[in-house]
């Protein structure tokens, strides 16, 4: 890796604190996706960009900048990527996947929030995240109270926040109050650029977006084969990995892959064994580098064929129609495309459970696995009810409640274990 | 054919052999520091063809000695099973964790719930308690079954519950209700899992605390119904390891 210490001073970044954690990082990619055996060789691309995660694809976005884009940095698949790319910025998700400086963080958040805001909070505190430091504009919404309440907070530490509200149902005046959301956010974005949006620029980034979306889509479908032919942990990473890379560039090498995939399926060679035991995810979203439940799962030689999840298909599943003709149209379009995601923050939620059902045949899973994020109200209260619609069906359901530490390790495997013994 | 089976437990180790389905040699001893060291010793003057390892030190062993694991869940079911064709669930209290394993009609496990993250509601919570009130373990549910209803341990958790314990004895109570009402509170936390999963019955109860006579009789008059009480509910686990030893093999995955 080039030296990029001027960059990450620049950015201001805290040395110590950043080598630290991508010492931490490199180990953890080393033992989790390098020991795992027969790769898609389309995954060599997708190592090279984490590898370079926090550096060539930082200079690449610096780069951006000084051309005069602005980099808008978000939290949630409900910050609209299509009007971002329209008004001539680029997107990037700010991942929350590791616990860091967290004593730091509980001198701010009460012990009982969940890890995934503790840890954008510790990437700030720790000042390791350049994604963060590198964004002109960073996005909170407002879905689960732990966010909504923590960004009161976070906003004071960083000079450049920008809360969007969202709706909890999907009523006709939800929906109004989302278009009403959506609007200020293009009035917000037109101001920072000078520049406004036209009904190109929004066509063009609705086809950006769609086209990754689709290749996600594509990905997803291939690993109903069996045997599947690419493991759970590497499918994740890719998904992962559509938040940060740039979106053309991601589309093609996804596409890529899935020709190289459609191939090994032709022949039945896969990444893991036929008739491995097959298992859903669903629940909270697994943001990089939170790999932990996954290769516990992948290390008993089950595999994993779909994430019903943010980072994986419910943030992706869904295309915006592009057909309209005028702004108004087009916006309408995206709100409508939008109100389908179905988070735990909405009430009710029926299409959640539909969606786990749907997805565990398609994909011809043996059990579903509830991956619920200790102090997620939202996604915990629901496992509950998914699990008694899913047990009526005869899907076995396994519940899990954990949080970024490795402390549970032992007795999450011993979980895992159990339940892929049931399902095989 | 001889078949074994190991169960590494936080606090034991029992080791179990069998000869067409007859138990031949059974033996228990403490995990203690080095519980490599004590399986080899456990293992060092029987014979088997297969043996097969479970409990939370399985991993240990099949480093150590390439052993083939099964998770405790698994062996308690077939273990249960084997010992009485028919049970429909099994609760397990050990010295670390607490399980409920529900049990099709065909023998097969289809649901587990565990409490393995603290000591609450486990043998470990009793011991402490024990401690507290100056009995031994084993003599605790005896105590208890002298004692009288009408005092409630709030704390789930033990070290709340051990100060719990204190201020109920400075305040003058019987070290026997006291015991009793410990009982109660363990009895309440087995019985809520065993509800979260809607168990079928007949119902066997396992593990260590199977012994204490207060905690079955509790348990029993919660659920309304006998409940199956193995000779050596310690083994429960070994002995389905051994039972699955005999049916192993390697995973085609
Ligand atoms: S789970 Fe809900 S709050 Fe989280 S990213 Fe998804 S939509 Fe947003
Ligand atoms: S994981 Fe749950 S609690 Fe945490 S931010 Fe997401 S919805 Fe909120």
């Amino acid at each position: 890796m080039a030296d990029y210490t001027q960059m990450w001073t620049d950015l201001g970044l805290n040395h110590d604190n950043h080598n630290a954690l991508l010492d931490n990082l490199g180990q953890a990619y080393q033992s989790i996706f390098m020991t795992q055996e027969n790769r898609p060789e389309g995954m060599s691309y997708f190592d090279f960009v984490m590898s370079e995660a926090h550096g060539l694809r930082i200079q690449e976005l610096r780069e951006e900048q000084e051309a005069g884009r602005k980099i808008i940095g978000s939290f949630c698949v409900f910050v609209p990527e299509e009007i971002i790319l329209a008004a001539g910025c680029t997107a990037v998700g700010l991942c929350a996947g590791a616990d860091f400086a967290q004593e730091e963080v509980e001198k701010v958040l009460p012990r009982n929030t969940c890890s995934l805001i503790k840890s954008f909070f510790g990437f700030k505190l720790g000042k390791v995240c350049p994604y963060m430091e590198v964004s002109d504009m960073i996005v909170g919404e407002n879905t689960c109270d732990g966010k909504k309440k923590s960004f009161e907070v976070f906003k004071e530490m960083v000079p450049n926040f920008y809360q969007m509200d969202l709706p909890q149902t999907k009523t006709p005046m939800a929906r109004h109050m989302l278009k009403q959301e959506f609007k200020s956010f293009v009035e917000k974005l037109e101001e920072m650029t000078g520049k406004r949006i036209t009904i190109e620029d929004l066509k063009q980034g609705i086809a950006t977006v769609n086209a990754k979306r689709q290749a996600l889509r594509r990905l997803s479908m291939l690993r109903a084969a069996d045997p599947a032919p690419i493991s759970g942990l590497d499918a994740l990473l890719i998904n992962q990995i559509a938040f940060l890379d740039n979106p053309i560039r991601f589309t093609e090498k996804v596409n890529a892959i899935c020709d190289e995939l459609e191939l090994l399926i032709k022949e039945t060679k896969g990444a893991k064994k036929a008739k491995a035991p097959r298992v859903l995810i669903s629940g909270c979203p697994m943001a990089i580098p939170n790999w932990k439940l996954p290769s516990i799962i992948e290390s008993t030689g089950a595999v994993i064929v779909g994430e019903e999840s943010c980072i994986g298909e419910r943030g992706q599943r869904n295309l915006t129609d592009d057909s309209a003709d005028s702004l108004e149209g087009l916006m309408n379009a995206i709100v409508d495309r939008y109100l389908k995601i179905d988070c735990a923050v909405f009430t009710p939620n029926q299409e959640r459970v539909n969606h786990i059902k749907e997805m565990s045949q398609q994909y011809n899973a043996d059990g579903v696995i509830h991956y619920g994020l200790q102090f997620c109200q939202p996604y915990i209260m629901e496992s509950f009810s998914v699990e008694k619609e899913l047990e009526k069906q005869n899907i076995s359901v396994l519940r899990l409640e954990t949080d970024y530490s490795q402390e549970d390790m032992g007795q999450l495997s011993t979980r895992v274990e159990a339940f892929v013994e049931i399902i095989k | 054919m001889r078949v074994a089976g190991i169960d590494i437990g936080s606090r034991s180790i029992e080791l179990i052999v069998l000869e067409d389905g007859q138990v031949v040699h059974s033996k228990q001893a403490e995990s203690g520091y080095n519980p490599i060291e004590r399986v080899k010793e456990l293992i060092s003057d029987v014979s088997f063809d297969k043996i097969m390892a479970t409990g939370y030190g399985r991993g240990i062993v099949e480093v150590a000695f390439d052993y083939p694991t099964v998770t405790e869940i698994k062996a308690y079911g077939a273990g249960a099973t084997a010992l009485y064709p028919g049970v429909r669930s099994v609760l397990d209290i050990g010295g670390q964790d607490t399980k409920v394993i529900s049990i099709n009609e065909m023998g097969k496990v289809v649901k587990f719930e565990m409490n393995d993250k603290c000591a609450a509601g486990t043998g470990k919570f009793l011991e402490m308690m024990a401690t507290s009130l100056g009995y031994q373990a084993q003599t605790l549910g005896a105590a208890a079954q002298k004692g009288t209803e009408g005092i409630e341990i709030n704390s789930m958790c033990a070290v709340f519950a051990e100060s719990e314990v204190t201020s109920l004895l400075a305040k003058g109570c019987d070290r026997n209700d006291i015991a009793l009402a410990i009982h109660q509170s363990v009895c309440r936390r087995a019985i809520g899992m065993i509800r979260r999963q809607n168990i079928s019955t007949p119902l066997m109860f396992a593990g260590g605390v199977a012994n204490n006579t207060c905690m079955v009789q509790l348990l029993k008059e919660a659920l309304g119904e006998d409940i199956i009480i193995p000779e050596n509910p310690q083994f429960v686990g070994a002995h389905g390891a051994a039972i699955l030893a005999s049916q192993y093999e390697p995973t085609p995955y």
